[in-house]
């Protein structure tokens, strides 16, 4: 039987993912089907009730794949309740009667791109670590100019001369992705793509007064735009600029080193590390606080423990510094409504409140 | 010939609706149940404004609460807006320095908190239901009292238990619980709107400066004993005016003066024959919920879809 292999959805990082894994294995890559809503029904249905959602939308993501006919899943890990995801998740599939081999890229409760190596070899007799190093490197450079132009867009969109111009660019940069591989071929995605989204914008100074919003918060629900409800392209359509700290390139690269940094930052708040991105939360509010943004959005899935912690301690920030936080938390409920009134009154007192600001 | 607003506030339990003239008085009012159907509660509303104040020269119409959206294409509205920013602009013409707007709703509840008349901050409950007008009028069917007594069966209790504030399945089980326990059944109805209070002073007020002047609203606050539970517990007088019930529906109506945009309105609309027809859009894998509304067999509007391949063009 021939191997067909699949892995959870995470924003748009599955175009360098898949054209890696092709790489990699040399076999078939089954890209899971967009993330929607019946994604989660799927995954909810067959979860523990209390587990965290993006949970729920990996299971979702696995049995989806599955059907279509995948064999192989990989699931990676993280420093919260994501490191025990791939037991769990194995599990359940296995109870459920599919038959898989499953790749955890957790060892001895961290993440491991070597550990990957040694599964990949399994499969492809040929790879050598050479090979496979070069591949980690040219994806993670793809992945690295792909959140570049996220941070662009996010920066600029209020810039832009007609509505949604920016993020059909984003779109056209992803397909060049899957067809061209290699560092020369990124570096010049990367230059065709932004001297696009240059010629598509207008700096000038009346979109200057624009709200600015910093969107903060757990991982999943930042970066898989499906489960926090559309939220970022939302503020993005009615040309708010957005900041999000949170991306790959963040997670596996910038992080690392960043620990004093964020703990000097957060000095007066926080003494020591939440877990996951608690820390890192509270230092990005009071980084954007003094920068001047006009507002936070904190969201997190239903019993995610290290950004409960970080909530008090934004309350608090909230209150010392005088700046508004929405804090959303999601669940599998479709109440997509109930959403948007809170994102739409959370706007309209932002402009009510710079209002005030400029007359004063 | 005078211009006037009409301000529509369509909750999940209530339609609340008014007319206002040029100095934002209400000139017509009416509160009525929406039974799980906007369209007929909202002609029916129309229909008993209509009948208060007769044919009168209503030149913008707004909307809020859940069921805006569909509810403005309908009435062809010049402003749809949250029920928030409805909220705090309505409490606001009214009373002018309020800094703590407490709203509680039939599944919703809020927290507005206004300085120098402007809306700095708020809150509004996530994922629990705990502590809203829902969860009282069910408890209210249980103990086989009208939920409209509640407040002054409250009123009577001089030895209220304590009941669980966490979680309305938790408070429920508490209740029955007391009662079996032997407590008076206004005793515990005290203990209940002191549980709801405690719940929404831990949920959605949680880290939130409630300073005074206080304006207790929505459905809730028509109940004395909760209004009196808020004043114990937050030590401070709260107000409850005489149309807080009605302070969205001023609210917008209050918008839909500001905004400037004019849009005839026709009392005509409760005779015609609105029909809604919800679908999924199987075109992707996105799977939108498509909602196209007929007015007399005569696709007005469609609404839900993400993208321009669920667009149904008449």
């Amino acid at each position: 039987m021939k191997n067909k292999i699949s892995f959870p959805n995470f924003g748009n990082y599955h175009y360098p993912i898949q054209v890696f894994l092709k790489k990699i294995f040399k076999t078939d890559i089954i890209v899971p089907k967009k993330t929607t809503k019946n994604t989660l029904e799927i995954g909810a249905k067959n979860s523990p009730d209390f587990v965290c959602l993006p949970f729920k939308y990996n299971l979702g993501n696995f049995i989806e794949s599955l059907k279509s006919g995948a064999n192989i899943l990989i699931q990676a890990g993280g420093g919260c309740r994501y490191g025990y995801y791939g037991e769990v998740q194995e599990a359940i599939l296995k109870d459920l009667g599919y038959n898989f081999t499953f790749i955890n890229l957790m060892e001895n409760g961290s993440f491991s791109i070597h550990k990957f190596y040694k599964e990949a070899k399994k499969y492809n007799k040929k790879l050598n670590i050479f090979t496979y190093y070069y591949h980690v490197l040219v994806t993670l450079y793809n992945i690295y100019n792909m959140d570049l132009i996220d941070r662009f867009v996010r920066r600029n969109v209020k810039y832009e001369l007609s509505d949604g111009i920016l993020l059909n660019i984003k779109k056209s940069h992803y397909k060049r992705i899957l067809d061209k591989y290699g560092f020369i071929n990124s570096l010049k995605n990367y230059y065709t793509t932004k001297h696009m989204m240059k010629c598509n914008i207008l700096k000038d100074e009346s979109q200057d007064s624009n709200l600015k919003i910093c969107l903060l918060g757990e991982l999943y629900s930042l970066i898989e735009e499906e489960a926090s409800y559309n939220i970022e392209s939302y503020l993005l359509k009615n040309h708010i600029e957005v900041r999000r700290y949170t991306d790959l390139t963040y997670l596996l690269i910038t992080k690392r080193f960043n620990e004093k940094k964020l703990k000097r930052k957060a000095k007066d708040y926080v003494k020591y590390n939440l877990g996951a991105d608690g820390l890192d939360n509270v230092a990005h509010a009071l980084e954007v606080i003094d920068e001047g943004f006009d507002g936070i959005i904190h969201m997190k899935p239903f019993s995610c423990s290290p950004e409960i912690s970080a909530v008090p301690i934004l309350q608090k920030i909230s209150k010392d510094k005088n700046i508004p936080i929405l804090f959303l938390t999601f669940d599998s409920q479709y109440a997509k409504g109930a959403i948007e009134t809170r994102i739409e009154a959370f706007i309209d007192m932002l402009n009510m409140r710079k209002d005030r600001d400029k007359n004063e | 010939m005078n211009k006037y607003y009409m301000g529509i506030d369509i909750g999940s339990i209530s339609t609340k609706g008014v007319i206002i003239d040029c100095d934002g008085n209400i000139i017509a009012k009416d509160y009525l149940w929406t039974e799980g159907n906007p369209i007929n509660a909202v002609k029916k509303l129309v229909q008993s404004l209509y009948s208060s104040v007769g044919n009168i020269n209503v030149v913008s119409v707004g909307t809020t609460g859940s069921a805006r959206y569909l509810i403005g294409k309908i009435l062809n509205a010049s402003v749809i807006k949250n029920e928030i920013t409805a909220h705090a602009i309505g409490t606001m013409s009214r009373v002018k320095d309020v800094k703590t707007i407490i709203e509680i709703g039939g599944q919703d509840s809020k927290i507005i908190l206004i300085d120098n008349g402007v809306v700095v901050d708020y809150a509004m409950n996530t994922i629990c239901a705990a502590g809203t007008g829902a969860f009282l009028s069910s408890q209210a069917k249980r103990l086989g009292v009208n939920i409209e007594e509640f407040g002054s069966i409250a009123k009577k209790s001089t030895n209220s238990p304590k009941l669980s504030a966490r979680c309305s399945v938790f408070a429920e089980s508490d209740l029955v619980h007391k009662l079996q326990m032997g407590y008076k059944k206004e005793d515990v109805i005290k203990g209940l709107c002191d549980s709801v209070v405690l719940n929404y002073l831990n949920n959605v007020g949680k880290g939130k400066k409630i300073k005074a002047p206080i304006v207790f609203q929505g459905g809730v606050s028509k109940n004395i004993g909760v209004k009196e539970s808020f004043e114990k517990e937050l030590n401070s007088e709260v107000i409850v005016l005489e149309d807080s019930h009605l302070m969205g529906a001023l609210g917008i109506a209050l918008i839909a003066k500001m905004s400037k945009i004019e849009k005839k309105f026709d009392f005509n609309i409760k005779d015609f024959n609105f029909i809604t027809k919800g679908h999924e859009c199987s075109k992707c894998a996105n799977n939108c919920e498509v909602v196209q509304i007929f007015k007399d067999r005569e696709l007005i509007d469609t609404y839900g879809n993400k993208c321009e391949r669920g667009k149904i063009v008449s």
